[in-house]
């Protein structure tokens, strides 16, 4: 029932699935690894049912992307309830296709976590139940978190752009002035003009 | 073909036995925000409650890419409206970890005290609204009035009463106001005994423990495969709470306990442990633990500066990546964050404990009454922002 650090996990799992665990990154704050695309689904197993491991806990599912290497890496945390450790782990996908299978089959909370990772990044899960987009509309174009996201200026016909509102209140503060008038020439004064006579017949 | 079976084809003809499909929201009162549910029912009893989320999601993880770290701390009030402080707190502990910056033993439990009562605010509305979604008007308002007390307490403290923004990175943004502390004293002696006044009000009513007990049931496995975390988790009968865990901030210096689920409805009532009932006292029980933390750190609120002096005007974090995790009011809390070595996070993700709890409502509701899916998302105390962020 001991917690087991990053290094003892990452050499358990190491020890036996080899070549498909890449090297621990040097630690930059949060140790994490590489685990081959191809054997995700066997080592999470593995992970889960190992009792000396035992992640019966996948606390979170997201990605990176990384536009200059070409790849999407998806993020993934597990975490064992039994235990109290964690274990960070990546798999890297080229960004034109990026493919990995679905781990819903080993824990459910995959399930709504690789559809945000679908919707927001265009990862696709193959083997997933449900893959359809949960925060987006289903005809919406683009993968919104990818770093070379445009928006399209608008959906459905509805702009996404508005006017700034400080240019109205300028504008509208603009009205409300007087234009400046400019100096009038010293004008000769005016002849006093007489105050009309009250015309008979009135009062 | 069973005689009913050709006796209801006869009169209502072939096509009378097919599923019913009923939409529910975004625009109803008790969804806790903007949730859409299609409900596939059979008469009263559901085949499965599909949850269509996302009308809520204002992109806040792309806005963590293109404001300061500094900056995005605002932003983090809005992932959770109703518990904000978790949400400043997991933000500033994850900033924290990549600069490696200490916080001072004062600002620890401003913070502790700060989102202590928030979590009382955040389940008084959990509670109210639970107890009125099944039909009990009464409590909300008293829930209500409570909360009231405890927004002005945070107003005092921070200026604001709903997205606070107190915390700050390296510390909290102000210290406590002069008077401050016999003001909250006081109201916790006033709130033990509102407690104990609400139990009699609601939580030992008989109509409402037996139309909650044994309700929509989730047993400790299935909790943990679909991630829910929590009071949600806890009262499935499972022991663990991040703050007793992984214990951060000031928090190893109390002493409290977690709640977990015990069938409280009790056992003739049909209660089990995880079911709806559980859910809703865990968290009642979850207030007077709470309130004795607050207690706890006002005793020994320690002097000297309530943020660190060297904490930068500009955070520059050197390249790396962390995760910091924070037991939030509807669960964990993970602010993942990557860094590339500029002023903006390279990436930015946060984890909720609403998002997992509502990927387990299609799971629950098979076979529950349609007006049971409205005692379930009460009970799970779901809030639409955070599911959708």
């Amino acid at each position: 029932m001991a917690a087991l650090t990053f290094e003892q996990i990452h050499q358990k799992i190491a020890a036996k699935f080899g070549d498909a665990i890449g090297a621990a990154q040097p630690p930059k704050k949060d140790a994490f690894c590489t685990f081959a695309v191809a054997k995700l689904v066997e080592v999470g197993r593995a992970m889960k049912a190992d009792p000396d491991l035992a992640f019966d806990h996948l606390q979170d599912v997201t990605a990176t992307d990384h536009p200059k290497e070409g790849l999407i890496r998806v993020v993934y945390h597990f975490y064992s309830y039994t235990h109290r450790h964690g274990f960070c782990a990546k798999v890297e996908l080229p960004r034109a296709q990026p493919e990995v299978d679905t781990l819903e089959g080993v824990w459910k909370s995959a399930n709504w976590f690789e559809r945000e990772v679908f919707d927001l990044f265009g990862v696709t899960f193959k083997g997933h139940p449900d893959l359809r987009r949960i925060m987006l509309p289903d005809d919406w174009v683009g993968f919104p978190l990818r770093k070379d996201y445009r928006e399209a200026g608008g959906y459905q016909g509805i702009s996404n752009i508005r006017d700034n509102p400080l240019d109205l209140y300028l504008s509208l503060d603009k009205a409300c002035r007087p234009e400046p008038v400019a100096p009038a020439e010293p004008a000769t004064p005016a002849a006093p003009v007489a105050p009309a006579a009250p015309q008979k017949g009135e009062a | 073909m069973a005689l009913d079976q050709i006796f209801i084809t006869r009169k209502f003809g072939p096509n009378a036995e097919q599923e019913m499909i009923l939409n529910m929201g975004p625009q109803h009162p008790s969804t806790h925000g903007v949730l859409n549910f299609i409900v596939h029912a059979d008469g009263e009893v559901m085949e499965k409650a599909v949850p269509e989320v996302g009308y809520l999601h204002r992109s806040l993880e792309k806005i963590g890419e293109m404001v300061s770290y500094a900056g995005f701390m605002p932003y983090s009030d809005r992932v959770d409206y109703l518990a904000a402080m978790f949400a400043n707190e997991g933000w500033a502990l994850a900033v924290e970890k990549l600069l490696g910056l200490e916080v001072p033993p004062r600002g620890q439990y401003l913070r502790a005290i700060s989102c202590e009562l928030n979590r009382i605010a955040s389940h008084l509305i959990a509670l109210g609204s639970t107890a009125m979604d099944i039909g009990a008007v009464t409590p909300f308002p008293y829930a209500l009035r409570e909360r009231e007390s405890i927004n002005d307490l945070i107003e005092a403290l921070c200026g604001a009463r709903l997205t606070y923004n107190y915390h700050r990175i390296g510390g909290v943004a102000y210290d406590v106001p002069p008077d401050w502390t016999p003001l909250c004293r006081a109201w916790l002696d006033h709130f033990e005994k509102v407690l104990d006044e609400f139990d009699r009000l609601i939580s030992t009513n008989e109509i409402f423990l037996k139309r909650l007990a044994g309700l929509a049931v989730i047993p400790a496995a299935m909790a943990i495969d679909y991630g829910l975390s929590g009071p949600n988790l806890r009262a499935s009968g499972v022991d663990f709470d991040l703050r007793k865990a992984h214990p951060y901030g000031a928090y190893p210096d109390f002493q409290f306990k977690a709640p977990i689920g015990r069938a409280y409805a009790g056992l003739s009532r049909g209660g089990k442990v995880g079911d709806c009932y559980d859910r809703y006292y865990c968290r009642v029980l979850e207030c007077r633990e709470s309130a004795t933390i607050v207690r706890q750190a006002l005793d020994k609120l320690p002097d000297g500066d309530f943020i660190n002096p060297k904490a930068p005007k500009k955070a520059k974090p050197p390249a790396g990546e962390t995760q910091s995790r924070v037991e939030s009011v509807r669960g964990e809390m993970a602010y993942y964050v990557v860094s590339d070595g500029s002023e903006r996070a390279y990436r930015l993700r946060v984890r909720t404990g609403s998002f997992t709890a509502m990927g387990i409502i299609e799971e629950v509701s098979k076979g529950l009454m349609i007006a049971d899916l409205v005692a379930l998302i009460a009970s799970l105390d779901v809030v639409a922002p955070e599911i959708d962020r």
